[in-house]
């Protein structure tokens, strides 16, 4: 089993800059790798076995950190793709960057594994669209992987309506939710290897890719802006007012 | 030339058309008015349903619905959607396609996008028109921290939409609605993920609370169990329902399928109570667009006070036992 696990690491939420062009200002942010995507690192390892997994990521030089980390859990190696030409990049973009590194360098693959949502933008897009490119079927919100057998794979989704079985032919790509148990810590010896594993990195010109990042983006952020919302408080004395004012409300 | 605005009609597990289509078609009401282009609705199903749900088309004042009918298409399948819905979509080559943020939305628009080389803003709580006739689409960002407006620059430019935050159509807009049958070209298409069980969510009280006009809500400041039975009785009075915070929930003194928020339920009813509620932002996200909100903690810097209509500053034990006096001597 060749797995390839698309990770990515986000910003700590609590602390956030823009850059002039409205895109978020990475450098120097306090970053973590993305929570679901440490369960889709976890089940990664769990299925093939370390050397056989690889771990892929798009971001600036430090993003390699998420790479080490997923290294000291488990995974054999890791990919980074950097370039200023890749900053800005939405969804779109983004999934046609991991693509084109997929097919030219990464193709040997059984199965791709992404986690259902980042943290910061929560589009849950990238997964489905990286697998539309490489014309692979897609199983989104995959909570538990039943079984690998016979080239197919089994997993158990959990919707809003119910829980889904689904099966799979292979290769295909799945998107994984957070697992309902403790990520496994790393030991130090783990932790070490993988301060001093070999990171490949892959620029534009490595991917050959021309139209990347903001340019090769159909969406971009117009405006942000904080949070406001339409409810002006005001603070009441007594629980008689309180009371008035729920009668009132609810009408 | 595109033009026009197309919803996509998400038939959900239980054969019905979901709920947040009839928010898109209120959504788009407004969008159609600004750019002067016509709205119109997809939906993929099994041969014949179409005709049963004519009727809410037809309140929405649709003009057309195209209906690509199949007996292929009777449950939802990622690879046969996705290219029955590209099929449609290049033939009539609308300006704007809007698909509620549901399961099935947020598994199917990606695909749709990527297949048509198009931008796809995910999850928008707020849509307009710029002044250069563009979809602006507005999203929360951050775990809702920030608000980002997006423009695509490609077309048809593709936005799904959280469902319960436009409202439905108040009125009616009766029209004869015009059903255009389309045959799926899905003969040669594998359907590569293959459905072999599903277990229907025995939760049925979650949509009662979903779609409550009031919900008294706890936090961890409610402590107990009990204390939310004292919280039932408030909704129970009100005829409302209970919601919780994930913290009520993470605590046992909630059933998880009351946890309103970022990783729960998004709630928007005519009254929301916050009890214990200190305000966390995942929190704001899944109840901020409630009408009015009531917010009643004994911590006078809880963030809820700043996400509120009308706050009071007091102990829950003796406060809520008070009102439900007050409100119901």
């Amino acid at each position: 089993m060749k797995i390839l696990v698309c990770i990515k690491q986000v910003p700590d939420t609590s602390d956030i800059r823009w850059t002039e062009n409205n895109t978020i200002c990475r450098e120097g942010l306090e970053s973590v790798t993305n929570p679901c995507d440490v369960y889709a690192v976890e089940e990664a390892v769990k299925l093939g076995g370390g050397a056989e997994v690889t771990a892929l990521t798009m971001g600036p030089q430090q993003a390699e950190t998420a790479l080490r980390g997923a290294i000291a859990a488990g995974c054999g190696k890791g990919v980074l793709l950097s370039d200023r030409k890749f900053s800005g990049a939405d969804t779109f973009a983004t999934s046609r960057t991991i693509s084109a590194a997929i097919k030219k360098h990464l193709n040997d693959f059984n199965l791709i594994i992404c986690g259902q949502f980042a943290s910061d933008g929560d589009t849950a897009q990238t997964g489905p669209e990286i697998a539309e490119c490489l014309g692979i079927p897609q199983i989104t919100y995959v909570k538990e992987i039943k079984n690998i057998e016979d080239g197919m794979i089994t997993v158990k989704r959990e919707l809003d309506e119910g829980i889904e079985t689904v099966r799979a032919k292979l290769p295909a790509l799945i998107c994984m939710l957070k697992g309902d148990y403790e990520p496994a810590r790393p030991l130090i010896n783990d932790v070490m290897r993988a301060q001093n594993a070999e990171i490949t990195v892959y620029s534009a010109e490595d991917l050959e890719l021309r139209e990347t990042g903001l340019k090769g983006s159909p969406t971009n952020v117009s405006k942000s802006f904080r949070m406001v919302t339409k409810h002006r408080p005001q603070i009441l004395g007594s629980i008689e007012e309180v009371a008035e004012k729920i009668k009132e409300f609810n009408v | 030339m595109s033009e026009g605005i197309l919803l996509y009609a998400e038939v959900n597990k239980s054969g019905y058309v979901q709920p947040v289509f009839f928010e898109l078609a209120c959504a788009a009401q407004g969008l159609s008015g600004k750019l002067n282009e016509p709205v119109c609705a997809l939906i993929i199903c099994a041969a014949g349903y179409t005709e049963t749900v004519k009727e809410g088309f037809e309140k929405c004042g649709f003009d057309k619905v195209y209906a690509v009918e199949d007996e292929r298409l009777a449950e939802y399948n990622t690879d046969l959607y996705a290219k029955a819905a590209v099929d449609l979509i290049k033939e009539i080559e609308p300006s704007i396609i809007l698909i509620g943020a549901t399961n099935q939305g947020r598994d199917l628009a990606p695909r749709i996008a990527s297949t048509l080389k198009t931008g796809l803003t995910a999850d928008c709580t707020d849509l307009d028109i710029n002044e250069n006739g563009q979809l602006a689409a507005t999203r929360p960002t951050f775990g809702g921290k920030l608000m980002a407006t997006i423009l695509c620059k490609t077309y048809p430019q593709m936005a799904s939409v959280r469902p319960k935050v436009f409202k439905p159509l108040k009125e009616d807009v009766i029209k004869n609605t015009e059903i255009i049958y389309k045959k799926p070209d899905i003969d040669g298409i594998e359907k590569c993920v293959e459905l072999l069980s599903f277990i229907k969510s025995v939760h049925d009280s979650v949509n009662e609370l979903e779609y409550a006009q009031v919900v008294v809500a706890g936090g961890a400041g409610m402590k107990t169990a009990n204390g939310f039975e004292m919280l039932e009785k408030l909704a129970e009075l009100l005829n409302g329902k209970v919601g919780a915070t994930r913290a009520a929930a993470d605590m046992g003194i909630a059933a998880r399928d009351k946890q309103i928020g970022q990783t729960g339920l998004t709630v928007s009813p005519k009254l929301y109570i916050a009890c214990g509620i200190s305000g966390s932002v995942q929190h704001i996200v899944g109840m901020c667009d409630s009408d009015k909100i009531i917010a009643i903690n004994n911590d006078p810097d809880a963030p809820i006070f700043e996400t509120c209509d009308i706050g009071y500053v007091g102990d829950v034990f003796e406060v809520v036992p008070a009102l439900i006096k007050h409100c119901y001597p």
